[in-house]
């Protein structure tokens, strides 16, 4: 394997390790977050706005560890800078 | 496949380059900013009110309401900021409803200019409500060591933000595009629904962790003995009346 074929297989099998492994914890995370909200809210009623309001900033919170995955396979994907190094490279030989 | 409407580009003059997303950016700025000058042009205080005023009233309350849930004493003086900030997030993802748009969020460089606002306007806000020694003093709370963490956790959450608003709009971009690959007719329509939920809910979140990040920089502290006890709710008022 030459260096394009190593530098390839490594993006694309990290890349979706990267979201697969990196989505459960905060899928965890949220459901359990999602299940207190919905069990205090049962609880009180009354609270429902300081409830819903905390709960969306905290899952958004959680959610952002999901998203940096999501962004850092992304580019492995669309603008990895070892492929463009190489690219550059082969283009100016 | 583009990943951020960067890559768009409409015109170019040597390193001057007009894309898609300062294009997109002046085009929700104009709307806005006409959208709101017509409005309030004719603004009636009596019972007989146009229904353009009565959404922007329902909207600039709710935001001040929001605000001062949150914990920040006069929301009127934050609402210009914050207000904004919403409005043109949530304007941006609004957006995605005319075909050929592209939402300025989705590139990194609109949210990271949006989170150095943020960045920028704590200490502002911070100084100006306590002092600047006040300001600097919460770095070094609750002891000395934790200094250096207190400005890395400033850095991050600056990060965190860009990052999060950036990723949030490019991933919904992202997936419809793809999706219009596989299943071209029904499926993207309800991502692009699921997008305008999305959207809004990040609109919501940036402009709600901006007003929590001032409050926490705002707030008067108070003795430690009393904090200890008293949650922060109950002792606003004595909290108040001993600091002056």
């Amino acid at each position: 394997m030459d260096n394009m074929t190593i530098i390839a297989v490594a993006s694309i099998v990290t890349a979706g390790i990267t979201t697969g492994f990196g989505t459960m914890a905060p899928a965890l995370g949220e459901g359990r977050a999602v299940a207190t909200a919905l069990s205090s809210l049962a609880q009180q009623p009354d609270a429902s706005a300081t409830i819903t309001r905390t709960l969306f900033v905290g899952l958004a919170m959680i959610e952002s560890t999901a998203i940096y995955c999501f962004v850092v396979s992304m580019i492995l994907i669309f603008a990895n800078p070892f492929w463009n190094h190489v690219i550059a490279q082969t283009a100016g030989k | 496949m583009r990943l951020s409407p960067d890559q768009m580009i409409f015109w170019q003059y040597g390193f001057i380059k007009l894309n898609a997303t300062i294009v997109f950016t002046w085009g929700i700025m104009f709307v806005l900013t006409v959208g709101a000058k017509l409005i309030t042009r004719r603004l009636a205080t009596g019972l007989k009110r146009s229904r353009w005023q009565n959404l922007l009233e329902i909207i600039v309350t709710t935001i001040a309401t929001q605000i001062g849930e949150v914990g920040l004493r006069r929301p009127e003086k934050y609402l210009g900021f914050l207000g904004t900030l919403f409005l043109f997030i949530a304007a941006s993802a609004l957006g995605t409803v005319m075909p050929g748009y592209e939402p300025p969020t989705g590139s990194l460089s609109t949210t990271a200019a949006l989170a150095l606002c943020v960045f920028v306007a704590v200490p502002i806000f911070g100084i100006e409500e306590q002092g600047v020694g006040g300001y600097l003093k919460d770095y070094v709370e609750p002891t000395f060591i934790m200094l250096p963490f207190n400005i890395i956790s400033e850095l991050s959450r600056t990060l965190a933000l860009a990052v999060r608003l950036f990723g949030n709009m490019m991933s919904g971009a992202m997936i419809i595009g793809i999706l219009l690959s596989i299943t071209p007719f029904l499926f993207p329509i309800v991502m692009t629904a699921l997008g305008l939920l999305t959207g809004m809910v990040q609109a919501y979140i940036f402009s709600i962790l901006a007003a929590v990040y001032i409050a926490a920089a705002t707030r008067v502290r108070e003795p430690a003995a009393q904090a200890a006890t008293d949650s922060s709710n109950m002792n606003h008022g004595t909290q108040r009346s001993s600091h002056g």
